[in-house]
């Protein structure tokens, strides 16, 4: 299971990529993107999922839909 | 006499060399430090070229923003950060963010360019001390280069006291903490959520921890030394008559100045406050609050409430002549402009304290009751030397028992663009002048002046290029009918 980032919403802030302890979150072009390899849903680190918590636009950090 | 005027338009090297050779200054008090007389020397050292700290620096230097720290740690019912237009000038709109790579480049250009620049501040859109790394790369980049740019930001304090150890060694000597509350009942209904130890909070208990964290970066600041503004929005009918706390809770923490700006809330801006239709404070409302906190933490009553990747003087924005795909790939850092400008700055603003001074002594001794509003259109220089249809603020004053006192600014939409004067827009600049008695300006022609007066407001191009506090006394010893005499400028 990963995270993802709705990139049409993304304002491109940059807050979920230094809150990510799994270093899975980058810059691609004009948005920001995880990397569902890399996330752990922060499984491990955090209760909570962090890029979900910070991001300040409500529904941009979701869990991947498959 | 020397004469910011001759070169403000466009101020060019020779001109300014030209002025320097002219030599004798006529003022005695020439050279003069302008240090108001209640201020200790070692603290206007500090502020007296630092645009937002002092009311009369800020009619000769100019700051600039850089947006590179986007990244926030909370939410505040006054902001959407999804927003941006470049002719919307409020606190946080940015149209190009920026790596700290780029802003060194900016901000060398813009040194160059621009002889006024005296300060960098980073102040959003995000959070200066949240958005840390991004911060501190960008004034290491600047202070190795140009080592007399002060160095400033803005902060909402849920982060600055991880970082005032690190702002003090960088030579950090100016910070703002928008403070809007003390009492955590009412930051709930300012403050939806933060972000604070890994997880978001909520409610009381967020707006409980944001004060605490402010409240502590605010006493580490003071016992470094560092000079502090407190930003407070004043929102009618939220935190209006809160604010009378918080600025004695921020004067009791050693605050230096503080700032009460109007809430800013149309609905277009998509802000949490615009949606619910919570009004903003009109002019009149906000300077009686003002006027209220009169005698508790000295008050900023020249604030802009600037874009956040504004530059030039307060008042003014070129921020577009300055975006990234406008300056030269490679650039190195050239003095030479902004030193010959502080040699002319240094005359004239030893003339225009003297000016001021007698002009100030000659009102207290003139006006034994009520007062005068007198709003000016000025582009720097503290003098009377825009032209009504120009400007885009004016700068409002009061003539009272009390001497010229400034209070404050009000915004307009320029009312001639191409030459024509739009009736709408008339109307506006007269909405935005309610409670004024008079205008100055260098120019005005007979039809808005016409509609001024209708409206009960006076306006004047005689006084044209005097300096304000001078033209102010014109003024008031033609109203009261003093035999007073003017200072000629
Ligand atoms: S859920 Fe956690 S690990 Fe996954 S991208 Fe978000 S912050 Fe990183
Ligand atoms: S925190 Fe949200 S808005 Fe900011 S970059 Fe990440 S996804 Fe985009
Ligand atoms: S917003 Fe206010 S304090 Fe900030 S730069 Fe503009 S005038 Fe100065």
């Amino acid at each position: 299971m990963a995270f993802q980032i709705v990139s049409s919403q993304c304002t491109a802030c940059g807050a979920c990529e230094f809150e990510c302890p799994s270093g899975a979150i980058k810059f691609k072009g004009e948005t920001y993107i995880i990397d569902a390899k890399k996330c752990t849903e922060c499984e491990g680190a955090f209760d909570t999922q962090q890029c979900a918590q910070v991001c300040p636009v409500p529904k941009t950090c979701i869990p991947l839909k498959h | 006499m020397l004469s910011l005027d001759a070169i403000a338009p466009v101020i060019d090297l020779d001109a300014m060399r030209a002025k320097l050779s002219e030599g004798g200054c006529k003022s005695s008090a020439c050279g003069s430090s302008a240090k108001p007389d209640d201020m200790d020397p070692a603290v206007w050292e500090r502020i007296k070229d630092h645009p937002c700290y002092s009311e009369e620096a800020h009619h000769y230097f100019a700051r600039m923003h850089v947006a590179v720290a986007p990244a926030c740690n909370i939410q505040c019912n006054y902001c959407n950060r999804k927003y941006d237009c470049a002719n919307e000038s409020r606190p946080g709109v940015v149209s190009e963010k920026l790596t700290p790579d780029q802003a060194l480049r900016k901000v060398i250009a813009v040194a160059n360019e621009v002889p006024q620049l005296s300060v960098l501040g980073i102040a959003g859109p995000g959070d200066a001390c949240y958005d840390w790394k991004r911060t501190k790369a960008t004034f290491e980049a600047v202070s190795a280069e140009i080592p007399d740019v002060k160095l400033c930001i803005s902060t909402n304090g849920l982060a600055l006291p991880d970082h005032v150890d690190e702002l003090a060694a960088m030579n950090v000597d100016h910070v703002t903490i928008t403070i809007n509350m003390v009492d955590p009942e009412i930051g709930a209904k300012i403050y939806p959520w933060i972000f604070y130890q890994h997880r978001r909070w909520t409610g009381v208990e967020a707006s409980r921890i944001l004060h605490e964290r402010q409240m502590q970066g605010l006493e580490m600041l003071t016992a470094r030394g560092i000079l502090t503004k407190i930003n407070s929005v004043m929102i009618p009918g939220v935190n209006d008559d809160h604010l009378v706390e918080v600025n004695r809770w921020v004067k009791e923490r050693g605050a230096f100045l503080h700032n009460v700006m109007p809430l800013i809330s149309e609905a277009e801006h998509g802000t949490h406050f615009g949606l619910t239709g919570q009004r903003g404070p009109t002019a009149m409302e906000l300077k009686a609050l003002q006027d209220r906190l009169d005698g508790g933490a000295k008050l900023m009553r020249h604030c802009r409430q600037c874009r956040a990747d504004a530059v030039g003087l307060l008042g003014e924005d070129r921020g577009q002549e300055f975006t990234l795909d406008q300056l030269p790939e490679v650039v190195s850092y050239d003095p030479a402009k902004r030193e010959a400008y502080r040699e002319v700055v240094a005359r004239e603003r030893g003339d225009h304290v003297a000016a001021k001074s007698v002009a100030d002594a000659a009102v207290r001794a003139a006006v034994t009751g009520g007062s005068m509003l007198v709003a000016v259109a000025t582009k720097g220089g503290g003098r009377v030397n825009e032209h009504f249809g120009h400007a885009r603020e004016f700068q409002v004053y009061e003539a009272s028992p009390k001497g010229i006192v400034f209070v404050g600014h009000r915004k307009v939409d320029q009312y001639c663009m191409g030459g024509f004067g739009e009736d709408a827009t008339l109307t506006g600049v007269i909405a935005a002048l309610e409670g004024v008695d008079v205008v100055l300006c260098a120019k005005i022609g007979d039809c808005p002046k016409d509609d001024l007066a209708a409206a009960g407001i006076r306006a004047s191009d005689d006084h044209a290029h005097d300096y304000i506090e001078t033209a102010i006394l014109a003024l008031v010893a033609e109203t009261f009918g003093a035999a007073l005499e003017p200072m000629t400028a």
